[in-house]
């Protein structure tokens, strides 16, 4: 595998995400967003006592949920069917490069592009925070943007694999979005039916959350906010009693095997349907 | 250099290409010939490797599906519809597939094909700001900034007007004379008459025939007749002999001789009948 390779697709792809008005609305989205949670909670101050980072963690799991996922798979659904569409993916792996290596390229590209956007938000509501005298838990807010990154990574490769699966990049956004909701809105309320329904154990039922990366992320999250998972019921209980100390690394674990697996399928793909 | 055994390409239950077999020697210049539809952009996009296939394809020894990489090295592509990223300036454009094939836009050679290849006013300009004629030199810069032995062209000049047509072909032209082997897919028969010393003349997926671009011209019955009046009957003989000599069609017809040309060389008996020492007094060209 050639870094040197990488690395220009990498900056070929921030580049490109610089210029992409999507990324661009979602950075100042998710930013804006982040500063008006952490604007509220310290405005919370007097009724509540100095919570800090903390507080604001607690909302910005929320806002996370909603925007990163969004951002990541319709960026990843974009990047190879939108190459795919123009012809550009076909002249770039005429170039002497590998498959491995344009697939690497334009993940890292994407995925350091998230970052940026990611630490702008947290950046922002964090120096908010800090300079309001609110700097309690400050580790606990650097554990959740690293979850938040590693929920971009999870989104991210599934928008990729879309992208891989599709011929056109409507097609790629359309499904996209569809998981996105599928992902959002119908995980708890899936789960909830699910339970009823099939009258699942509470193992059962934490083993089924393992499938939603997003409760993953709010499992973990939650976690490094509170130290417990009494909030989310008897699974997060039972999370904590089966997993104990552990529970964090067993988390973060699932996240990167949900990160890592749809890339690992994108890369089958293309190989077998070439880059038509 | 290159040396294609048993290609096909299905998609679905249409056969793209069928067992499709041949070799090119270095410096060989070879066409692949066939309506719209023959299966020739296909079987390029298989010997570049970008798109999976059966039977094997080498370029210069390295398997284009095993040794993608090693062997797309050998070779620069300038595909039919040009797509590169239309926000970047022609210097980024530049600098970025020069970073992938390993070399710098900072060598003479790359300032010469720049000045060569009428790029260099353009360098500042976006992509998008050019014609398809000046996206057809970028291209065939891109292809040329690591020198390599192998050039692939898929209708090189399907998109171009009549003049840039010719000024890229007369381009294509000095790199065959500098030893480079061209492998291009064509229907034109101009074009292939002007560049290919051997044409593969492919029908739904299949090799048909291997020709010369002469031969082609009989072959499609694309007869254009060159009359030629010579400065003495005594000439008649010894010129159709060296026509003949030469793989033409020549008869004598009355006080002067019928040549079956084709588009592009229709003055080469002319050249080669002067280079003889047999004088040409006049002609009149004939197509049917």
């Amino acid at each position: 595998m050639d870094l040197e390779n990488i690395l220009t697709l990498t900056q070929k792809e921030l580049r490109d995400a610089r210029r992409n008005r999507w990324f661009i609305l979602y950075t100042v989205a998710f930013a804006g967003l982040a500063l008006a949670l952490a604007w509220l909670a310290l405005s919370g101050v007097g009724t509540y006592g100095l919570a800090g980072f903390g507080r604001t963690g607690a909302s910005l799991i929320n806002l996370v949920l909603l925007i990163v996922p969004l951002m990541g798979l319709t960026l990843g659904a974009m990047s190879l069917a939108g190459e795919r569409e123009r012809g550009t993916l076909l002249y770039l792996f005429t170039q002497p490069i590998a498959q491995i290596e344009l697939l690497l390229g334009k993940f890292i590209g994407l995925a350091l592009a998230m970052l940026l956007a990611l630490l702008l938000g947290f950046g922002l509501s964090g120096l908010l925070i800090a300079w309001q005298g609110g700097a309690t838990q400050a580790e606990d807010f650097l554990l959740m943007m690293l979850l938040a990154f590693i929920l971009a990574l999870v989104s991210l490769s599934l928008g990729f694999l879309i992208s891989a699966a599709v011929g056109k990049s409507a097609t790629a956004v359309g499904l996209a979005l569809f998981l996105w909701l599928l992902l959002v809105f119908f995980g708890d309320l899936g789960l909830m039916g699910t339970a009823i329904v099939l009258k699942l154990d509470i193992d059962q039922l934490f083993t089924l959350a393992l499938l939603n990366p997003l409760q993953l992320f709010k499992m973990a999250a939650i976690l490094a906010i509170r130290s417990n998972l009494e909030v989310l019921g008897p699974a997060g209980t039972y999370a904590v009693r089966t997993y104990g100390s552990q529970l964090m690394v067993f988390l973060i674990a699932v996240l990167a095997v949900w990160a890592l697996l749809p890339l690992a399928i994108t890369h089958y793909l293309l190989g077998r349907r070439g880059v038509l | 250099m290159v040396r294609v055994q048993d290609l096909t390409k299905r998609f679905g239950k249409v056969t793209a290409v069928d067992h499709l077999t041949f070799d090119v020697e270095a410096g060989e210049s070879v066409a692949l010939w066939g309506e719209n539809g023959a299966g020739k952009t296909t079987a390029l996009r298989c010997l570049l490797g970008v798109i999976p296939f059966e039977g094997t394809v080498e370029l210069g020894g390295y398997s284009s599906t095993n040794e993608g990489k090693a062997a797309r090295h050998l070779m620069g592509f300038v595909p039919q519809e040009i797509s590169f990223h239309d926000d970047m300036t022609v210097r980024e454009t530049l600098i970025f597939y020069a970073r992938l094939r390993k070399t710098t836009t900072e060598t003479e050679h790359s300032a010469g094909l720049l000045q060569r290849l009428g790029l260099a006013s353009y360098i500042d300009k976006e992509v998008r700001d050019l014609s398809g004629g000046m996206k057809q030199r970028l291209a065939l810069m891109i292809a040329l900034l690591s020198d390599p032995p192998l050039l692939i062209l898929d209708e090189p000049t399907a998109n171009l007007d009549v003049r840039a047509r010719e000024g890229f072909l007369s381009l294509l032209n000095e790199l065959k004379e500098l030893g480079k082997t061209l492998i291009f897919s064509s229907h034109r028969l101009e074009e292939v008459a002007a560049l290919a010393e051997r044409v593969l003349v492919m029908e739904a997926g299949k090799l048909v025939s291997q020709c010369t671009p002469l031969e082609l011209g009989n072959y499609l019955g694309n007869q254009t007749m060159l009359k030629l009046y010579l400065a003495g009957d005594e000439w008649i003989a010894p010129a159709v002999k060296a026509l003949t000599g030469h793989g033409y069609l020549a008869e004598q017809n009355g006080t002067g001789i019928w040549v079956q040309v084709v588009p592009l060389e229709k003055a080469k008996p002319i050249s080669l009948l002067t280079e003889a020492g047999i004088p040409v007094a006049d002609f009149q060209l004939e197509s049917s």
